[in-house]
């Protein structure tokens, strides 16, 4: 990329004259030429593409294909290998272990998605509102969480949930009381969305905020002359304008927690055993191939997470093709 | 930069210079030529680790023309361990790398079996998991290779557990044989003996509680292997299988002596009479920093593990002590093992002699096993060392210079008579993991928990192949 954009660059300078030969513009005679040259180029893009090519088949394709492959097959620890066609996904989907799986990680994003989507929204409104040294290194330490790894961060948490070394358990010995353990079964949920929040809010907050820098200023100008208040050039303004984002950011969200692995597996050994082998799909599909040798299920239930990853994500922006027109 | 690159095209596209695009089409043929030589470099030099995994070792190599035999295990003292070896041998050198304490080491192991390729000539194994990678046919039997030689050296106890049939898959090293090792300070503050059987521990439990003493043990969900080995004591058989019969297995986990051993432990959550904290955590090792649990039911290698984490130092030092294990019937005391460890030779090993003389030797010699129970990091199963008098009259410094050896964990080891495992022994420790938390959370009791485990186990069993009776 960096070669062909220095060498094209002086191009425009050099020969403006030539500028109405475009090819609509051809007469007949010259056509061939053009059409070899086209088909010389695209022989030259493949050139250019191969690079990534390759890489792009040899450890996404590939990989897929076989893991596509192998879901195909069926081997019991006492068995041998068989062909067993789509059986493994009828099992899947039969599986209460995968179910369990699914079931959490759909009520963790429909709480997860509108908190983080408020969270960063509000924030995103208030930096762009105010023009301050302070909203400045507001929006540094809002997107600090991101840059920090997802699982240091999960590590770090671990630590303030601690029930003995946790400052939370410090502030509460204060009263005499002791702090709720948030990793325990009946608050892990609780205790992940906050992790969660934590780790992406700032994210999806850069992303809102370069939408609302983008949006004209006159519009403002406009809306004040016509007497609105900030609020409602908040919210029936700017919200608006950025509807684009917002859609954005939640199909990210609803990827990504769909497919939610790392937190869970990080905070797993000091959770007092609430995060099960089978907590979400995507930590089941670990086990079963790696701690049970179910290589070929694993398989199946990867494909099939990805089938409801497919759906879920298709339906949504079907869902909202509209109202978001200016998401493509 | 979407842009500015359709520009491009559109000028380029504009100017047909010639000479222009050759310069571009050469420089796009040498970028991905570099690409292409730089990825295949990537790819050999994989391939070269991969035909040779003695090329990284983590230790010195001291007879560099000897053949290397490549060893994965996670021993606290391995680095000791590994250089007695290579020092002492010649003909072989030991090429040693940690891949992971326990479940991380299996599961690479397992991934390089559905591999094909990848794993190590001699790796160290819990003997829990022997019969899941037997099964596999990733571990070589040893009795062709002079496995009788050593046999010699171990418990008939310890030896069954490696055993299978005539077929002998690893060489023991260490075990755990289980003990109550406990607060003296908490137990005297009290007024209590140490418990002998476990109707007296619940009793001694209560009368601490209710005095407003600390829990008085703990029931960590992250522990099946001790639950399943208290279970045993009781005279629950769990699995009964034999690789000689590869598809049949006998599953009785809703036993009565199974369910027994749970309601016990459920009742005594139920009461608060002990802690629901899983071990090996940080928070748990506070608890035994601080006095927060009285007793530890636990194995031979516990002390040396606490001691590394800080435990019994400081002001805490000389208020750890241990008793044998508490009992169901004092008349007929049953000893049980959690943990301990062997090397086995996989069935990918290069030279498979010369890595089951690795497996034999490696942690046999003398100087090893003496660092390793000194530090207490291991329990020696080697006999010679069982009955070595500095090993029975060691008076160990974290019990207060109690002869732990003598009094509590060499009779537990001889009288331990092997437990038989199932082939798939991770699942079953998260099926029993997974209803010991239920059981802590007090949803249900030890009988539904017990049938739960059994109804889980068959249809696993069944829907791996498994004829279940």
């Amino acid at each position: 990329m960096a070669v062909h954009g220095s060498t094209v660059t002086p191009l425009p300078q050099d020969s403006p004259q030539e500028l109405p030969a475009r090819p609509e513009q051809v007469d007949s005679k010259r056509a061939p030429r053009i059409q070899t040259v086209m088909a010389r180029r695209a022989r030259k893009g493949w050139l250019f593409i191969a690079p990534f090519g390759l890489v792009f088949v040899a450890f996404l394709l590939a990989p897929l294909a076989y893991a596509l492959y192998l879901s195909l097959f069926t081997k019991g620890l006492a068995t041998g290998t068989r062909f067993s066609g789509l059986e493994n996904y009828f099992h899947a989907f039969s599986d209460p272990q995968f179910l369990k799986g699914v079931g959490f990680v759909v009520r963790f994003s429909l709480v997860l998605i509108p908190v983080q989507m408020a969270v960063s929204l509000a924030a995103a409104l208030v930096l762009d509102h105010l023009t301050t040294r302070l909203a400045k290194f507001s929006r540094l330490m809002i997107f600090l969480p991101y840059a920090v790894p997802a699982v240091i961060g999960a590590l770090m948490w671990g630590f303030l949930y601690s029930p003995s070394f946790g400052p939370m358990q410090q502030v509460f010995s204060l009263f005499h009381a002791s702090a709720p353990f948030l990793l325990s079964q009946d608050n892990v949920f609780y205790g992940l969305l906050n992790v969660v929040t934590w780790q992406w809010a700032g994210y999806y907050m850069i992303i809102v905020y370069a939408a609302l820098q983008g949006i004209d200023p006159s519009l403002y100008e406009a809306a004040k002359i016509d007497g609105a208040s900030t609020w409602q050039v908040a919210f029936r303004i700017k919200v608006p304008m950025v509807s684009s984002a917002l859609v954005l950011i939640l199909i990210f969200a609803l990827i990504g927690t769909l497919q939610f692995f790392s937190e869970p597996q990080i905070l797993g050994p000091v959770a007092n055993g609430s995060i099960t082998p089978d907590f979400t799909p995507n930590i089941y599909a670990f086990n079963l191939a790696f701690g049970y040798a179910q290589f070929n299920y694993a398989s199946a239930i990867s494909f099939s997470l990805g089938i409801i990853v497919f759906i879920a994500v298709y339906a949504f922006m079907f869902a909202t093709r509209k109202k978001g027109s200016t998401l493509s | 930069m979407e842009p500015s690159a359709s520009d491009d095209e559109v000028q380029n596209l504009q100017h047909r210079r010639d000479p222009y695009v050759n310069k571009k089409t050469v420089a796009a043929a040498l970028s991905t030529v570099a690409l292409a030589a730089s990825l295949s470099a990537c790819s050999s030099g994989e391939a070269a680790t991969e035909s040779a995994s003695t090329t990284s070792c983590t230790n010195k190599i001291v007879h560099a023309d000897a053949p290397k035999v490549s060893v994965w295990a996670w021993y606290p003292n391995m680095a000791k361990v590994v250089d007695n070896f290579n020092n002492s041998h010649t003909d072989v050198q030991v090429c040693w790398t940690v891949a992971g304490q326990g479940a991380p080491e299996y599961a690479k192991f397992q991934t390089a079996i559905q591999a094909g390729k990848g794993a190590p000539d001699v790796i160290m194994l819990e003997a829990d998991q022997l019969t899941g990678f037997e099964l596999q046919n990733a571990l070589v039997d040893l009795s062709p290779y002079g496995a009788a030689d050593v046999k010699k050296n171990f418990s008939d106890g310890s030896w069954k557990d490696v055993s299978q049939g005539g077929s002998v898959y690893a060489i023991p090293v260490d075990g755990g044989p289980m003990a109550m090792i406990y607060r003296k300070d908490v137990l005297d503050k009290y007024g209590i003996k140490p418990p002998t059987t476990w109707a007296e521990y619940e009793t001694a439990a209560q009368k601490v509680k209710d005095a407003g003493g600390p829990a008085f043990g703990d029931l960590g969900s992250n522990v099946p292997a001790a639950l399943t080995a208290l279970m045993a004591q009781k005279g629950a058989v769990p699995f009964t299988y034999d690789l000689a019969d590869q598809k049949k297995i006998s599953i009785q986990l809703d036993s009565q002596p199974a369910k027994d051993v749970l309601n016990y432990w459920a009742g005594l959550v139920k009461k608060g009479l002990v802690g629901t904290q899983d071990q090996f955590t940080t928070d748990y090792i506070s608890g035994m920093v601080g006095g927060k649990y009285a007793t530890y039911v636990s194995a031979a290698w516990a002390p040396g593990y606490l001691t590394g984490s800080g435990v019994g130092k400081g002001k805490e030092k000389g208020t750890f002590a241990v008793a044998a294990l508490p009992q169901w019937d004092a008349s007929n005391p049953v000893s049980v093992n959690w943990g301990g460890s062997t090397f086995a030779v996989t069935s990918q090993a290069g030279d498979k002699k010369l890595a089951a003389e690795v497996a034999k030797g490696l942690y046999a010699d003398d100087a090893s096993l003496t660092d390793g129970w000194k530090t207490q990091t291991i329990f020696p199963l080697n006999q010679n060392v069982l009955r070595s008098a500095a090993f029975i009259n060691n008076r160990v410094d974290f019990f207060s210079g109690q002869t732990a050896n003598k009094d509590i964990y060499i009779p537990a080891e001889n009288s331990y008579k092997g437990f038989s495992y199932s082939p798939f022994t991770v699942y079953y420790y998260a099926q029993l993991q997974a209803e010991t938390v239920k059981i802590n959370s007090g949803k249900v009791t030890g009988d539904e928990a017990a049938s739960e485990l059994q109804n889980t186990m068959v249809n696993y069993a069944k829907s791996q192949g498994f004829t279940v009776n």
